[in-house]
């Protein structure tokens, strides 16, 4: 199974293994990764799923849909690697997938 | 048992509630009572993607099965709950086990209103609150004929979206003179209605129901007050929801309109609280009581709930914001749409009223109170902001499409 590995503001790491076709949000939630909310449960309705991907990852990661980049950009400190994580779905060509986590979900 | 947490009802606030219990450090047994078979799953995509089948169960569920585990939380699915004994603290399960609670959340939120009508109790009549309800209503979408749909609140006009996607035959009958009536003002009410009968629904405004025609068991028509009757393959009837306060009330808490409780999801009762779509709650920034029936509502009370009964005293105060998905249209609504009789009400439309992207601002005075965003979330996060910085904004400059909305702040 694809590996993803999250990195609170802390700098604490937590590795989780994620089936693909999952998103890199459901994978967090169930593995309690704390700092992804979540609040709408993956229907980009909320911006309450804001990472940021490493930038080895960022191409593979996939193209923004438009809906997803108006979000982000009233998110809590936007960066250009921002994601929302429910718009990523884990695949075998993610395994390795590094994001860190914002201070805040806005 | 000392110590013992309760919550009844395995819902989004009950168990946000066991998990805000547990990140608060609250180490003592926590215990969730289900009447589902199921994990604590999501409701939204029961109308949406599930009932599609677009999205598979496993990724409905809130959290595994492990998650209850490493967390220690006994989860009791298959039960429910008879009743609440406040002198001795202890609720009764049906069949007689007895539990007791050094504090208990209740958390049974709002199951849909039955239509009292003759000939509703027919089998193919569908009401949509649980995974089996989804799970059945999905099946029919694969029959032949026309689905009746009573009521367009958000139900039934995300089932009528599905059903249309599906090829199905659909009437929508609404009792009031505009859909959405109880959630959005008139411009939103006329987008959608657009949108509906765009896509082929025979949306039906005004329309008295006034019974079925009956075969076998099965409804076969709906009949109008006007006479007319609508052959149809099966019904769904999506009419609000009404809270599951009987336990509450025969508890002796005060009830109306959901359970009291304070801002920080207290009942009068130092041992019990509530929380979600079953509670009647003061909100510090509107300055009245609200009961809502949406996510948002149900995690972040749960979130106070949960922290309140762990010892950190939490106050519930966020801005109720709802979201629609119909077609390949998103409603995002934030904040709290004021009467329409109140002195001073008006809207400022920023895009074209007939498509979308577009977003309604409303306001009493200069005070904005709500923002409806169609595919344009950004007018709705800027809507949470404004709306919860009490910010004065200059209509004009609003109203004004070249003002970019970051400019606003």
């Amino acid at each position: 199974m694809p590996k993803i590995t999250y990195i609170e503001q802390n700098g604490t790491e937590h590795v989780v293994d994620a089936e693909a076709g999952v998103s890199v949000m459901e994978a967090a939630v169930k593995n309690m990764v704390p700092g992804i909310d979540a609040d709408c449960g993956g229907a980009c309705a909320c911006a309450t799923c804001h990472v940021y991907v490493d930038a080895a990852w960022l191409e593979k990661a996939g193209k923004k849909e438009n809906m997803e980049e108006s979000m982000l950009d009233f998110a809590y400190e936007p960066k250009d690697n921002s994601r929302l994580s429910c718009q990523i779905t884990m695949s075998d060509a993610l395994d390795g997938l590094i994001v860190r986590l914002p201070e805040f979900q806005g | 048992m000392t110590h013992h947490i309760l919550i009844i009802g395995a819902g989004q606030a009950g168990l946000q509630a066991a998990i805000s219990l547990r990140q608060a450090g609250f180490d003592g047994p926590v215990t969730l009572i289900g009447a589902e078979d199921t994990l604590p799953y999501q409701r939204p995509p029961l109308s949406k993607a599930y009932l599609k089948g677009e999205m598979a169960l496993d990724r409905l569920l809130l959290r595994p099965d492990a998650f209850f585990q490493s967390q220690n939380i006994t989860l009791r699915l298959n039960s429910v709950v008879e009743g609440i004994d406040r002198a001795s603290q202890t609720v009764t399960l049906v069949g007689g086990e007895t539990l007791s609670y050094h504090k208990l959340l209740i958390a049974t939120g709002a199951p849909p209103r039955r239509l009292p009508l003759e000939g509703a109790d027919a089998s193919n009549v569908y009401y949509l609150r649980t995974l089996k309800d989804s799970d059945k209503l999905r099946n029919i979408l694969e029959v032949d004929g026309r689905i009746v749909i009573v009521g367009a609140g958000y139900i039934g006009l995300e089932v009528a979206a599905v059903a249309r996607a599906a090829g199905r035959d659909v009437t929508v009958l609404e009792m009031a003179d505009r859909v959405l009536s109880r959630m959005v003002g008139n411009t939103v009410s006329n987008f959608f209605q657009n949108l509906h009968r765009g896509h082929g629904v025979d949306l039906r405004l005004g329309a008295q129901l006034c019974g079925f025609t009956n075969k076998g068991g099965r409804v076969v028509a709906a009949r109008l007050g006007d006479g007319e009757e609508i052959p149809c393959a099966a019904v769904l009837v999506g009419i609000g929801a009404a809270p599951d306060q009987g336990l509450a009330v025969d508890a002796g808490l005060k009830v109306e309109n959901g359970i009291w409780v304070d801002e920080s999801a207290r009942t009068e009762d130092p041992a019990i609280w509530a929380a979600g779509d079953i509670s009647n709650f003061p909100s510090p920034f509107y300055g009245c009581r609200f009961r809502l029936e949406s996510v948002p509502n149900a995690i972040e009370q749960g979130k106070t709930a949960g922290l309140t009964m762990a010892g950190k005293e939490h106050i519930y105060d966020a801005l109720p914001w709802f979201w629609s998905d119909q077609y390949d249209v998103k409603l995002q609504t934030v904040g709290c749409l004021p009467p329409a009789d109140s002195a001073n009400r008006h809207e400022i439309v920023r895009g074209d009223a007939a498509r979308a992207p577009l977003s309604v601002w409303t306001f009493v005075g200069d005070e904005l109170r709500s923002v409806d965003a169609i595919n344009e979330p950004a007018a709705f996060l800027m809507g949470k902001r404004l709306i919860a910085a009490r910010t004065k904004i200059d209509a004009k400059k609003l109203a004004d499409p070249a003002t970019e909305l970051k400019s606003l702040m």
